[in-house]
């Protein structure tokens, strides 16, 4: 298989030649790790996304927000985020948010049910906000949505 | 970072995604790498059986592994590998660009900061 590409690396270069010191990626030895205590099919899955769904909100005040899964946009906002938008676009919804997919599997029973609500996380520089104010906004709202398992699907 | 609080609170979680170095970093649960161009961690654009069996690799992991995993599909995106050397290229044709594009970037967060649009 071809190697993967190296983000860091190729991210630390872009950078620098913008100026910008290296950043530093959040890393960690130890990996939490819950089991799965029942089947698929009775598991509730509830998507968080990186996708913008209300662009509106200017991109340095984007904070973690639940929403119902009728108000997932047709076309999330994805121009400010950074992805390979040389060789791709993202005018698929379903190649970055599997919500017709996941419907298509709660109908047939592959899993239990999909939760109501998604969740959006903005792609945050500061590894603090991301820590202390976005994941516990999810965290919350997925218990009080009774999930079983959440896909997170980072652009 | 999600992923691993969500997980703490005793929620499973699979990530799918395309930036093997960077998540694995993280250190995260169950993770299914789609080697493709960021931007469509599920799949190509409008290719659903892609999409699906991406969903579905992540699915089995969840409900299949008992411990720490990383999952690479065998998703190619094009015959040819030519379109991993153009993201965040950097050489002496875009080099100039760049160091605009940075000074733009310190100026507008500095706009920004004086507007009051910040996070705390």
């Amino acid at each position: 298989m071809t190697k993967p590409i190296a983000y860091i690396e190729r991210t630390r270069r872009y950078y620098e030649a913008q100026g910008f010191g290296p950043y530093q990626w959040a890393q960690n030895d130890e990996i939490p790790w819950q089991p799965l205590n029942k089947p698929l099919a009775e598991c509730r899955v509830a998507i968080v996304t990186t996708a913008v769904p209300d662009g509106s909100i200017a991109k340095p005040i984007r904070t973690a927000s639940s929403w119902r899964l009728d108000q997932a946009p047709e076309r999330f906002r994805t121009d400010e985020l950074s992805w390979d938008k040389i060789n791709t676009h993202t005018d698929d919804r379903c190649s970055y948010f599997p919500l017709e997919a996941l419907e298509n599997l709660a109908a047939s029973g592959v899993i239990g049910s999909l939760a109501t609500r998604f969740h959006f996380v903005p792609t945050e520089y500061s590894q603090r906000n991301t820590t202390t104010d976005d994941a516990p906004v999810v965290v919350q709202a997925c218990v009080e949505d009774e999930v079983d398992i959440a896909i997170l699907i980072p652009l | 970072m999600t992923a691993r609080a969500l997980e703490q609170a005793g929620i499973c979680t699979v990530i799918i995604g395309s930036a093997l170095d960077i998540v694995s970093y993280c250190g995260v649960p169950r993770y299914v790498f789609n080697d493709l161009p960021l931007g469509n961690p599920m799949g190509k654009p409008y290719d659903l059986t892609m999409q699906a069996t991406s969903l579905s690799l992540a699915l089995d992991l969840v409900s299949a592994a008992s411990g720490p995993v990383i999952q690479r599909t065998s998703h190619r995106w094009a015959e040819t590998e030519t379109w991993r050397d153009n993201y965040m290229r950097v050489d002496e044709t875009n080099r100039e660009a760049l160091r605009l594009a940075g000074e733009q970037n310190r100026q507008d967060r500095l706009a920004n900061k004086a507007k009051g649009l910040q996070r705390s």
